[in-house]
């Protein structure tokens, strides 16, 4: 699932140079420069106040950006064609409460109405999301996760080409997180491309193609989650597991790696080694086989990649 | 930017549906009814009779009923209308679809609208009915000038309601405003124009002077809606001993429409420029 960056440029479905947001003095969002292949998956992360939610508004067309330039299925949302630019856009905001006094199919029908989607998508959708059952009822007694499915259903109005999901597993149990994402899975095979933000990263790591990680304002690095991992040279985790006595062993064996620092715990050998020697670490333990009763390697995850960076600015 | 009529007609049907439904419309006309014939059963009360005994009592008894109760349903209904959605995070959504900050402002104008007016109509029926039997068409004349108007100063309010539903920040602090509005309005203005007229003893020169101050009562919807009622009725003028120092421009109902006209347009293009500019 990674992608060649050099080739983003040509067939880019979101399209952002040199964007910035300012409100008198403050920076909002400051020269972001992004691209989303068409057909991709993109997670945006960041913490709370980082420029994901005003990065999100100057995509959907909601909010003019300072300066810079945004392109959104090869055309700008806010300009003069908005009409059949936001025809072609889906979007899910965060924490959305719809309307009470409407059941789930005439909240889908005005939404639909508005966007110029035919009428007899909603039934359907409503069956995608699993909410067929509950479609004459009204929205005042859904749950929050069904209100989060039929904001999703509202999202799909109209066979949107670009779908922009704000925190969209909120209120979703395990199984239905798996649905959603299924279901994503599927668009993305249609060549709808997808940006979503979570603030659960396991969720995301396995899920994307892509990662932008913002913080001040910038997006601070992006790129596949390998590339993200080249990029920021986190250690890797190593755990070796060996009866204690043959870990003065082991560490004599693991010298030529350089000075590592050994954590011994419940008879693991534990320590990080620096990512450009991945390699030699295989080498070095490969004579000491005979002593190991396991080795684990663990690769930086999303998530000590996002503090990791944090960190770092 | 293009105004689609089908996009403000589709955002108007929900928020008049909205009114049916939740039975806004139905308690609203509710009320209104049962004011309207305690005032002509009873208005007259005070001079020792019971049931309408004239037409013009009649609608200056009932003026003073709507000239409180009107502007204060108007903005009780148009204050949530945008910070409402813009505190549920529907209002992001709304304004992703293909439709124009101007295309949503004038839907839920014209959905609440269409449900104020429908209650004051509704509510004021009944009482039509009562005019008709007992002074016949030319009862009903002025009647109808009376429902008329009285729709109109709703709708004034309700424009007022909307634009600082588009100004206020947050749901309590609309509300706020609201209430503020209609103190300010309906009980303080009067209030501060009387009293600048004892005050100076009825004596203020300069530009504010003579008949000059009787224009005033232009910048408030409330007063060019007891102008409209009480001079079109001869009887009720004297009642009120107006006529003498209401200069005579005031008492032409065309214009006093435009006036009205203006209270309704002038806050919702303030409120379509302000809501663009956010």
């Amino acid at each position: 699932m990674t992608s060649d960056s050099t080739s983003i440029d040509g067939d880019a479905a979101i399209r952002l140079r040199g964007v910035s947001k300012r409100y008198g003095a403050l920076t909002a969002v400051d020269g972001v420069d992004l691209a989303v292949p068409r057909g991709q998956l993109l997670g945006l992360i960041g913490h709370n106040g980082a420029g994901k939610s005003t990065l999100f508004k100057m995509m959907l067309g909601l909010i003019r950006p300072s300066a810079g330039q945004i392109l959104v299925n090869g055309s700008d949302v806010g300009g003069r064609d908005f009409r059949a630019a936001r025809r072609s856009i889906g979007y899910l905001p965060e924490n959305l409460v719809l309307y009470d006094n409407l059941t789930a199919l005439e909240t889908l029908q005005f939404f639909a109405r508005l966007k110029g989607a035919p009428a007899a998508q909603c039934a359907p959708l409503l069956e995608q999301v699993g909410l067929h059952s509950a479609a004459q009822r009204a929205v005042r007694e859904f749950s929050k996760g069904m209100r989060q499915r039929l904001g999703f259903a509202q999202a799909l109005l109209g066979a949107p080409r670009v779908l922009f999901l704000d925190e969209p597993t909120t209120g979703l149990d395990p199984t239905a997180i798996r649905e959603f994402y299924a279901v994503l899975n599927q668009l993305r095979a249609q060549g709808v491309t997808l940006v979503i933000t979570s603030h659960i990263l396991a969720e995301l790591q396995a899920r994307v193609d892509r990662l932008a990680i913002m913080a001040n304002g910038r997006v601070q690095a992006q790129g596949s989650v390998s590339e993200l991992r080249e990029q920021l040279q986190l250690p890797l985790q190593v755990s070796l597991a060996a009866a204690p006595a043959e870990h003065p062993a082991l560490r004599e064996g693991l010298r030529a790696l350089g000075s590592l620092r050994f954590v011994e715990a419940e008879g693991r050998l534990t320590f990080s080694c620096p990512r450009p020697a991945k390699m030699a670490l295989l080498g070095a333990l490969a004579p000491l086989a005979a002593r190991l009763q396991d080795v684990q390697i663990h690769e930086p995850t999303l998530e000590d990649m996002f503090f990791g960076l944090r960190e770092a600015v | 930017m293009s105004l689609e009529v089908q996009q403000v007609l589709t955002l108007a049907g929900k928020e008049f549906r909205d009114r049916l439904r939740n039975r806004w419309v139905l308690a609203v006309a509710l009320v209104f009814t049962v004011f309207s014939l305690v005032i002509t059963y009873f208005g007259g009360a005070s001079q020792g009779q019971v049931g309408p005994r004239s037409i013009e009592v009649t609608i200056a008894s009932l003026v003073s009923l709507v000239i409180y109760l009107v502007p204060l349903i108007a903005l009780l209904l148009g204050f949530d209308s945008v910070v409402g959605e813009r505190e549920r995070g529907s209002l992001d959504l709304l304004l992703a679809l293909p439709i124009t900050r101007l295309e949503l402002l004038l839907g839920k104008y014209l959905g609440l609208a269409a449900a104020l007016t429908l209650s004051t109509l509704a509510g004021f029926a009944l009482v039509a009915v009562l005019l008709y039997q007992q002074f016949s068409w030319a009862g009903l004349y002025h009647y109808l000038g009376f429902v008329l108007s009285s729709a109109l100063l709703g709708l004034a309010f309700l424009s007022l309601a909307l634009l600082l539903s588009v100004l206020a920040r947050d749901r309590t602090r609309a509300s706020g405003l609201a209430i503020a509005l209609w103190f300010g309005f309906v009980l303080v203005f009067d209030l501060l124009l009387l009293g600048l007229l004892v005050a100076s003893g009825g004596a203020i020169t300069g530009p504010l002077g003579g008949e000059a101050l009787a224009y005033v009562l232009l910048l408030n919807p409330a007063d060019l809606y007891r102008i409209l009622n009480v001079f079109s009725l001869d009887e009720v003028r004297s009642l009120y001993g107006l006529a003498s120092i209401v200069p005579p421009a005031l008492a032409n109902p065309w214009l006093m429409g435009a006036a009205m006209l203006g209270w309704i347009l002038g806050p919702l293009a303030l409120a379509s420029w302000r809501f663009d500019k956010s």
